[in-house]
């Protein structure tokens, strides 16, 4: 494997040798970073048990999550909201329980 | 839905990248908002997103916390992907928006003679190395599995190949002074869980192999200072291994004296011990071990699948191809669907850790559909195998993948 290995500090102005990017020649100085990460604006299907799901599931992650998932078998579904709540710790009440599964199952259930 | 903005902006990369147009956009005869993945039953749609701070046009997989697929045309432009078109993938959704690099300080503890808490300056005057590497998510491809199983729904862009510039971990720990009787190095990162209760996303390797002098604290990628998304300011680069061992935001590295236990090594991202990580849906009693080494891949990039070519014209196919925990050793590449294969050209090597050009010619010779294979073997002679794996998690799919085109 093909390495360069190299003793010299960065300074300021000396460029990276690199066959990557054009931006490559670039001198390298790591600055300081600030930015914002954008908000989902993806909002989830109307259905029985959306408010359940807006509620319990999607303060850890945006709709995006559920609206890629395919269609799944209840059992799966059944499982997947046991493994939030059990190994991610996510704040589910067990009244929530089933009508997170039962909207998942309807909106990515087998048809 | 899209603002007007994010419209206009998706309109112009769409056109200044040939990006496939959704049915929205197809439907207004111009803009490029969204992009179809190859997903057997679906959903295929993605948003093609520019929202994302130091990122360029990307597929939108989920806002919070971010997966971000790169589009698969920008494979076909090199063998390094632009740090702004570099996928992006993280476990939980506090992600520091602001690093003052004066402040950063990089702590190793454990089972060491000397704690340290290393400034960006301490870290710099450490002999440098730079070597190319492939950084692919374990779940790479998982929207292909079939049948489907929960989880990112990838298609092939979970991946990227960079050059990257950092430290070796071994000059850090040896600096440190590791302590006899350690046996695992475990790294952990600036993001938390969202639930204070939740696993704390951290992984380790065998101390042997965070010694091994290959193992990298990277502070550049592609000669520039990592995105914030892709683990400003440091990441350990693992080469040859899936990408979750590439810990982001790296500020912490705690040598072990036993095994980590934690839930990300010891029931997340674990693969069946089998050929392929290979296994039946439902089959019970497979032993799993944690993911380690990446397998060889290869693809067209140059010929979407669906598109038509033209009779008795000689074509010129391209694409990439990696061998995982080693090098290519040979791309062989089939116009008739498997039955016969020609050794393809190889380009320049840029390392055995880094993806590789090929390119080969074919003349169709009669009208109809034919289906366009490749097959990377890699210098350990293991190649891609006929049929695809499956497993519960969506890892490690390296089938060879097909191409149909129609000739006519």
């Amino acid at each position: 494997m093909k390495r360069r290995i190299s003793l010299l500090l960065l300074v300021a102005g000396v460029a990276f040798a690199s066959p990557a990017a054009p931006a490559a020649n670039a001198p390298l100085t790591l600055k300081s970073v600030d930015v914002t990460l954008p908000d989902s604006d993806r909002a989830l299907p109307d259905g029985p048990g959306v408010d359940a799901v807006q509620n319990n599931c999607v303060s850890c992650h945006s709709a995006g999550m559920i609206l890629t998932q395919p269609a799944l078998p209840k059992a799966v579904w059944e499982a997947e909201v046991a493994k939030m709540r059990n190994v991610y710790k996510a704040p589910v009440d067990d009244k929530d329980v089933p009508d997170i599964v039962g909207y998942l199952a309807a909106v990515k259930g087998p048809k | 839905m899209l603002t007007r903005r994010r419209l206009l902006a998706g309109a112009g990369a769409g056109v200044a990248l040939g990006l496939p147009l959704g049915p929205a956009a197809k439907a207004a005869g111009a803009a490029a908002q969204s992009v179809r993945l190859p997903l057997p039953g679906g959903p295929d749609e993605r948003p093609i997103t520019t929202d994302f701070p130091q990122k360029g046009a990307m597929i939108l997989q989920r806002t919070r916390p971010p997966l971000l697929e790169t589009p698969f045309e920008v494979f076909d432009q090199g063998v390094f992907t632009p740090n702004d078109r570099f996928y992006v993938r993280w476990h939980w959704a506090v992600i520091p928006q602001s690093v003052e690099v004066d402040k950063f300080r990089l702590n190793v503890r454990g089972q060491v003679d000397r704690p340290l808490a290393l400034s960006m300056s301490d870290i710099l005057a450490l002999p440098r190395l730079e070597y190319a590497a492939v950084n692919e998510c374990s779940g790479n491809s998982r929207g292909l599995f079939q049948p489907r199983v929960a989880g990112g729904q990838w298609a092939n862009g979970a991946m990227g190949n960079a050059l990257w510039t950092g430290v070796r971990l071994k000059d850090v720990l040896d600096r440190a002074g590791v302590k006899a009787g350690a046996v695992q190095v475990r790294f952990n990162g600036m993001d938390d869980p969202v639930v204070s209760e939740g696993p704390d996303f951290m992984k380790s390797l065998a101390v042997d192999h965070a010694r091994d002098g290959e193992v990298m604290i990277a502070y550049a990628m592609n000669g520039q200072q990592l995105p914030l998304l892709n683990g400003f300011p440091l990441r350990l680069v693992v080469p040859g291994w899936y990408a979750t061992y590439w810990l982001k935001m790296l500020n912490d590295i705690e040598v072990l004296n036993g095994p980590d236990s934690n839930f990300w090594m010891k029931t997340a991202y674990t693969i069946p011990d089998t050929p392929h990580a290979d296994m039946k849906p439902g089959q019970a009693n497979v032993p799993m071990v944690p993911i380690n080494r990446l397998n060889p891949r290869s693809f067209v990039t140059n010929i979407k699948a669906g598109s038509t070519v033209k009779v008795g014209s000689p074509i010129s196919v391209r694409g990439i191809a990696f061998g995982g925990y080693t090098g290519v050793k040979q791309v062989d590449f089939s116009s008739d669907g498997g039955k016969n294969w020609i050794a393809a050209q190889l380009g320049k090597d840029e390392g055995k850790y880094s993806f590789r050009q090929w390119q080969a010619r074919f003349t169709p010779a009669a009208k109809g559909d034919v289906t366009l294979m490749v097959r990377c073997t890699n210098s350990s002679g293991e190649a891609q195998p006929a049929e695809p794996n499956w497993n519960p998690s969506g890892f490690m799919r390296n089938v060879i993948e097909a191409t149909p085109v129609a000739v006519a």
